[in-house]
């Protein structure tokens, strides 16, 4: 499947990366989204990104909710007219019946408060399953987008569930072999969920996301944009896992999401900056 | 002639939650822009589809009307300066101007425009200034932050007068007389002719452009399919016009989930189906909710609908095994445990901790029945105000508000009774905040307080605590039920009056339209809780005067919706000092009452011309009034009216009959009327005059024992 996307988007002038090597809690969060997405530069990808989001964690219980699986990220700038029926051209590629399922594109307005990113969009249903995430974005980093670029953000074990027509995510075939998602990745989700909600060290986590901060700041002060925003992706996924541990009070919640956000914002600042976008 | 127009925007999905405002600006703006013209439609019509919106103006001229503007000049003989200056601002000659009686006119004849160039000027003004909640710029022209905004991207523009197509460019997008049907069914284009093959020829290509017609089509449908399982839909037109939003070829589905689910309460269920999915839920026929959904699909599927359903299903399994693992986690903590957590969330920054407050409204809950306030015998019993589906207690038998002595004990004294319901009040009050740090009130907000209600359920509470958690946000807003369990009262009024009292306290009252911690909303939920129980509460002793007077205001509103003159509640609230709702209104509508016979509407009279030959004369000193005269005998009968009623409806008001307080008053009025007909009040002799004046005076302050007649209109 995501050979099959990769060829479908490559034929359609996307270069294809490589997941970027850090936890983040969706493809948004690759570079190849958020600072590329800035600027006026025509820019086309495609690539899988593993995420990771502590609170969605089931212990393995749930059919589809996973606190660690991949989503299949295509970022397009200057959005195209036709980005729709390119997006359903894809899900014909990879074997979705459209006279047999239901396709529809439900209200979703997407809004990431740790990136000072939002966009309008939907996400798309398959039989009342959200399959994609389809956004045009109209901010990035507080930057308004000129040009405003199109992302589709696909999760695919959900569309792998469809076009395997099984019921749990851990039943998937992973080959041909009788190697499935389960013998994967079950006793992954289960020690995960129990480190993430129960374990994890909060003192140390607590700790981190200060270091983080401060050190996106050290590389914010060098002018460096990449490191500062990676420093700023490490800050966001511990607070994540601060979340998961529930010890971060209501309260607290909107200072962390503000202080993550000005990382993010800074180190868009500073890429614009680079090269010489005016705001 | 008169001609039909067809507008069609179409766009990529437009939210379906927008839809029907979107029809109305398109109507208005039409209209608007129309209107600059001189032209009106006999009719304008609107539909809205997630791809289209449309409208159909009938009956439009084919120009508008030739107008003819008049200008007035100078006179013909005025000098040459002022002429010089009219032709100056009119940019005509002398020849040009027209002369009658003798002063210079300029007419301008401005002919007729096409009704096509209007409306092709009106159509970009119309999408420019469009109102969408949001809007979004799109594609390559986007690189300028100016680019057109619409509500998703915008992507051909149908606009036929007549058979004509009206040439427009906005964004670079060219009005043309194509359009497209069903994404899935119908990809190609399809040509539209006019205004009137345009809803037909989509119909043909599997859109049902009208909403209305998709909405019964959805309604009929899935009730049927709701029948023919045997079941009963449980309907929600919320639903209905949403699923409309979404398709332009609605068909609704019935599927079943595995009853295992059905151990969820059936509110959460009946919520994660409605909100995540836009399901329909169903009930059996004893009325508790079955193992069914229908979901409406946007295709006439193949196989039709088999794997939609299937799909559908599976999702519904995994939002439901997620809530069942939300309600067996949450289960696995005590609420006493939760509330312990409710320390690190900030009710206001002003006041505090939900931790703090809980334990003012568990003072105050123990309070008001510890005053007497809240009395076993008073309300209207237990179990009314249900929302249904009332978790059963541990010990079915437990009587809600009984303490069940131990075998072979003494009974229960009402003393013991009221401690009880005093220790269960503040209990309740102490578990009633615990659901907000569950998993499943994270998960779903708005089930705060039900789902509460379940927990203290399993973990054993007596019911009557239960349904005190699960009802003490209660009543939300007019309409809803009002708690009359003793226990859910006394919580739900120390919840809303903390409240208002906190708020009040720290200078965050409402203002004008803004209300930004609903307290009216709690104002009149505390009102309706007094009222609904019957509660003797003498508000004075637990808020200030600031507080008393904004439920005061409360009141009115909420009484004027009840139906009650706002002029009597005024005329009650005039004489001061009442801070018993109960027993004001009880005053109030024995008022209402009153006015309304022959005898309240003379007496009214007389109190009224008293009243104002009292503000015109004064009211005399008492000494200067000592009746040192024989009085006329309408003037005895009126001293001997008075000496009779006014102790009468002194002992009424004591014992709270006002009926009686009005019926002493009544007898007044013939003894007015009378005096009023045969005794002049402004006598040359100064005794008589103050003596008489001193007589109105006396009867304008009997009738004030029950009412500031002068408040009362009419």
């Amino acid at each position: 499947m995501i050979l099959t996307l990769h060829d479908y988007w490559s034929d359609r002038g996307c270069v294809i990366l490589q997941p970027y090597d850090m936890e983040m809690g969706a493809g948004t969060f690759h570079t190849a989204t958020t600072l590329r997405a800035l600027g006026p530069d025509t820019w086309n990808a495609a690539f899988v990104q593993p995420c990771r989001r502590p609170t969605d964690g089931r212990y393995g219980k749930n059919p589809n909710r996973l606190q660690h699986y991949y989503q299949y990220q295509v970022i397009l700038k200057p959005s195209p007219p036709d980005l729709q029926e390119l997006y359903l051209g894809s899900l014909a590629a990879i074997g979705v019946d459209m006279t047999r399922h239901d396709i529809r594109f439900v209200e979703d307005d997407w809004e990431s408060p740790t990136l000072g990113a939002w966009g309008l969009g939907w996400e798309v249903w398959c039989d009342g399953m959200e399959v994609t995430q389809f956004t045009y974005f109209q901010q990035m980093g507080g930057f308004d987008m000129k040009p405003v670029a199109g992302e589709l953000t696909y999760g695919l074990e959900r569309l792998a569930m469809y076009i395997q027509d099984v019921d749990n995510v851990y039943d998937l075939a992973f080959n041909d072999a009788g190697v499935t998602y389960g013998d994967i990745f079950l006793e992954n989700e289960r020690q995960m969920s129990t480190w993430n909600f129960e374990v994890a060290d909060t003192a140390s986590l607590f700790d981190l996301f200060r270091k983080a901060a401060a050190e996106c700041e050290n590389s914010l002060a060098a002018g460096l944009a990449i490191p500062a925003y990676e420093q700023a992706i490490k800050a966001s996924h511990t607070f994540n896992l601060l979340q998961a541990r529930g010890v971060i009070s209501v309260a607290e919640r909107q200072a962390y999401i503000g202080r993550v956000r000005d990382l993010a914002k800074g180190a868009c600042a500073a890429w614009m900056e680079k090269n010489g976008w005016a705001a | 002639m008169m001609t039909d127009f067809l507008l069609e925007l179409r766009s990529e999905e437009i939210p379906a939650r927008m839809q029907d405002k979107a029809r109305d600006d398109l109507a208005r703006l039409f209209a608007a822009e129309l209107g600059k013209a001189g032209l009106a439609a006999g009719s304008l019509v609107t539909y809205a589809t997630p791809r289209r919106l449309v409208l159909i103006a009938r009956d439009l001229p084919a120009e508008t009307q030739a107008v003819s503007e008049e200008l007035k000049g100078p006179k013909a003989s005025a000098p040459p300066q002022a002429l010089e200056g009219f032709l100056r601002k009119t940019g005509l000659t002398r020849e040009a101007l027209t002369e009658r009686d003798g002063v210079l006119y300029a007419i301008t004849e401005r002919p007729g425009r096409a009704t096509t160039d209007v409306l092709a000027e009106a159509i970009p003004a119309i999408i420019r200034g469009f109102p969408w909640p949001k809007s979004m710029r799109w594609g390559a022209a986007s690189a300028s932050t100016e680019s057109l905004r619409w509500v998703r991207p915008l992507h051909g523009i149908v606009a036929l007068f007549g058979e004509d197509l009206v040439e427009v460019e906005i964004a670079g997008i060219r009005s043309g007389v194509a359009t497209f049907g069903h994404r899935f069914h119908h990809p190609g284009q399809i040509t539209i002719g006019s205004a009137a093959d345009y809803v037909e020829k989509l119909r043909a290509c599997h859109v049902i452009v009208d909403q209305d017609e998709r909405r019964a089509l959805i309604r009929e449908r899935a009730t049927a399919l709701a029948a023919e399982a045997g079941l009963v839909l449980v309907e929600d037109e919320g639903l209905v016009a949403e699923n409309a939003g979404l398709t332009e070829w609605p068909v609704p589905l019935l599927g079943r989930f595995d009853p295992d689910f059905l151990s969820v309460p059936p509110e959460v269920i009946q919520l994660t189906a409605r909100v995540n999915q836009k399901y329909f839920v169903c009930r059996d026929a004893e009325g508790a909710l079955a193992n069914a959904f229908v979901c409406t699909a946007n295709i006439e599927a193949t196989d039709g609908g088999a794997q939609i359903v299937e799909g559908n299903r599976k999702v519904l399994a995994a939002r439901l095994s997620d809530a069942r693992f939300f309600y067996e986690t949450d289960l696995k903590t005590p609420l006493e445990t939760q509330a312990t957590k409710l320390a690190n969330i900030v009710f206001h920054e002003k006041l505090g901790t939900v931790a703090d407050k809980v334990d003012r409204v568990a003072t105050l809950a123990r309070w008001l029945v510890e005053e007497g306030i809240i009395l076993l015998g008073t309300g209207r019993g237990t179990g009314e105000a249900g929302g249904g589906g009332v978790p059963q207690a541990a010990s079915p038998a437990e009587a809600p508000l009984h303490h069940r002595p131990a075998a072979g004990g003494p009974p229960p004294r009402a003393g013991e009774e009221h401690v009880v319901l005093a220790d269960m009040a503040e209990r309740a009050a102490r578990l009633a905040k615990a659901d907000l740090v569950t998993g499943m009130v994270g998960e779903f907000p708005e089930l705060q307080g039900l789902i509460g209600g379940y927990y203290a359920a399993a973990q054993g509470e007596p019911d009557a605590v239960a349904e005190a958690v699960r009802d003490h946000y209660k009543p939300v807003g007019q309409g809803d039920a009002v708690p009359a369990a003793l226990v859910t009262v006394a919580v739900a009024l120390a919840d809303k009056l903390d409240s208002i009292t906190q708020f009040f306290g720290a200078d965050l009252r409402p203002s004008g339209s803004k209300d930004p911690f609903a307290l009216r909303r709690s104002a009149l939920g505390v009102i309706a809780l007094i009222l609904d129980n019957g509660l003797r509460f003498p508000l004075g002793t637990a808020v200030d005067q600031g507080v008393l007077d904004f439920f005061a205001d409360r009141l009115k509103v909420q009484q004027r919706e009840a139906g009650v003159r706002h002029d009597l509640i005024d005329a009650v609230f005039a004489l001061g000092g009442e801070d018993d709702l109960v027993r004001l209104l009880a005053r109030v509508h024995a008022l209402q009452a009153f006015v309304a016979t022959e005898d309240g509407t003379n007496l009214l009279a007389g109190y009224k011309r008293a009243a104002n030959i009292l503000k015109k004369e004064g009211v005399p000193d008492r000494e200067a009034a000592v009746a040192s005269y024989a009085p006329e005998p309408a003037e005895a009968a009126l001293i001997a009216a008075l000496d009779a009623a006014e102790p009468k409806a002194a002992a009424a008001i004591e014992a709270e009959d006002f009926e009686g307080a009005m019926a002493a008053l009544a007898s007044l009025r013939a003894p007015i009327d009378a005096f009023f007909d045969d005794v002049t009040v402004n006598d040359a002799d100064p005794a008589k005059r103050a003596a008489r004046l001193q007589l109105l005076d006396r009867v304008r302050a009997a009738v004030h024992t029950v009412a500031d007649f002068s408040r009362i209109e009419g």
